[in-house]
């Protein structure tokens, strides 16, 4: 395909914030913090932003997930924007950077900032747990279809696991080694949350959630933020070397769907890939994108994520190199596009995958709210 | 254990209110015959505008189940078992529910259930046992 947006523009910066379970860090101060961070990453001055694109902007759907809408950015920053958009309904969180994109292909903008804050690790402090939260929210018309029933939402995930499970012989065990190599990837991550490594058996001991979906198949609430620059892929002010291109998008609903999308336009093919940053919101997601990207074979990913040699760092397909959202923190997809953006760099010190620079593909969501990205 | 009741608004009240006589019923087109749960204003199979909740059997098997090991509500103490039903007049046609009136450990894929309601404040929850 010729002349698709995608090339229009680039990643000029990236960047995340300190994050953890006990930061004690005002989130919007963390907003902050990223958003700065990625305009100098980007080697450009503030006042050069004239976007701004963020998921889910200023109202969420639990306590924590969201922290501040692009208008509060505008204000924290005394932006002039030409451009703006926020809201929960867009492909995956990272529609938030695929509307950036759109915005500067268009010609609405030359630099939009993207950000995603959380600050879950506070909230459930703070408010409780999610699910009490959504009986009290404005989200009814929804809930009255899992409340009388006592659903959570790891049980979701449960429920996913556990026809997987049944349709294709996978194991807890695969899905242990998953969760133990994504725990020696964040080990060498000053992101990662965690200092101790974790063996298949500390997995096959941990609390069961909800049959087969253990603590260690959910990912870690943190408090963080991510924060890219999205430019015009000509623009003179920005550092073309350390640029990040994204080769192409995909943004239909659903794993399969996404992936086909995002194949099509672009004549890279998954042995291309360097490594894959997939969503694990629960660690069977990975295992569904992995599959729907065609990555492995249909009904192999349990095979495939249970083999240590082939999905660590210097593996046939090293996964989630940063430790993933299991073990680097739930930074709800935007920490799987940033560690794509170092990787490609080059910059991702001890955990760097060997062999020079390749694409990377990232996914983000679950279900009907997906999005991918190749990221080269 | 007691389930909180479902917040019923006007165009869920029929479903919610069905079980009074024992009998489910689902928002079904009247144009082509297919069935929809939850019931919304418009057929997403030929986009008829005409759908009245019809009985069903009732009958159906379990799509997914899990056993629930966390206290989500205060009156719901675990371990239960959430399951989506494929109901047997459609494919696809699923309902998110819970397994009742067995051990958790005796649930499995594919198991054939019927349904039965839980009444809470006028309001009848479809849950369905072996």
């Amino acid at each position: 395909m010729t002349g698709k947006f995608e090339d229009s523009c680039v990643i000029s910066g990236a960047f995340r914030s300190r994050s953890g379970r006990k930061l004690s860090v005002d989130p919007w101060e963390l907003s902050v913090e990223a958003a700065l961070g990625a305009i100098a990453d980007a080697g450009l001055e503030v006042e050069a932003i004239d976007g701004l694109s963020t998921y889910p902007g200023p109202v969420g759907s639990t306590p924590g997930i969201t922290a501040g809408g692009t208008q509060d950015m505008k204000a924290m920053l005394g932006l002039k924007t030409r451009w703006h958009t926020g809201g929960m309904e867009m492909p995956g969180q990272l529609g938030a950077v695929i509307n950036a994109m759109m915005a500067v292909h268009a010609g609405l903008a030359e630099h939009v900032l993207c950000f995603r804050t959380v600050w879950e690790a506070s909230a459930q402090r703070q408010v409780g747990s999610r699910a009490k939260a959504l009986d009290d929210s404005a989200m009814l018309e929804r809930t009255q279809w899992t409340s009388p029933y006592g659903v959570g939402y790891p049980n979701y995930g449960a429920l996913l696991m556990q026809r997987y499970f049944a349709q294709t012989g996978a194991t807890r065990e695969q899905f242990g080694t998953l969760a133990s190599v994504q725990r020696d990837n964040s080990l060498l991550n000053p992101h990662g949350q965690f200092d101790m490594p974790l063996t298949v058996e500390d997995y096959l001991a941990a609390r069961m959630i909800s049959d087969p979906l253990c603590l260690l198949d959910c990912d870690m609430p943190i408090d963080g933020s991510v924060a890219f620059v999205v430019s015009r892929a000509d623009s003179n002010a920005i550092d073309a070397a350390r640029a990040v291109r994204i080769e192409a998008v995909g943004s239909s609903l659903g794993y399969e769907e996404c992936a086909a999308m995002m194949w099509s336009r672009t004549a890279l093919r998954p042995r291309d890939i360097g490594a894959a940053q997939l969503y694990d919101g629960w660690s069977i997601l990975t295992a569904l994108w992995l599959e729907g990207l065609g990555l492995c074979e249909p009904g192999q990913g349990g095979r495939f994520i249970g083999d240590r040699a082939r999905i660590s760092r210097d593996g046939e397909l090293p996964i989630n190199t940063d430790g993933g959202q299991l073990s680097a923190g739930r930074m709800h997809g935007f920490g799987q596009l940033y560690e794509a953006c170092v990787q490609v760099r080059g910059e991702a010190g001890e955990r760097q995958v060997p062999g020079g620079r390749k694409p990377q593909v990232v996914s983000v969501g679950a279900a009907d709210f997906t999005s991918c990205m190749l990221v080269a | 254990m007691q389930r909180p009741r479902p917040h019923v608004s006007d165009r869920t009240r029929a479903y919610w209110e069905s079980g009074a006589d024992g009998r489910l019923r689902l928002a079904r087109c009247q144009a082509c015959g297919h069935y929809q749960h939850p019931p919304a204003p418009v057929c997403p199979s030929c986009r008829g505008r005409e759908l009245a909740f019809e009985p069903v059997s009732g009958r159906g098997t379990v799509w997914s189940y899990t056993v629930n090991r966390y206290q989500w509500k205060e009156g719901m103490p675990p371990p239960y078992v959430i399951a989506e039903v494929e109901l047997a007049e459609q494919p696809g046609l699923k309902i998110l529910t819970n397994i009742v009136d067995c051990e958790p450990e005796a649930v499995t894929l594919g198991m054939a259930v019927t349904v039965r309601f839980d009444e809470v404040d006028g309001a009848y929850v479809p849950v369905f046992r072996p």
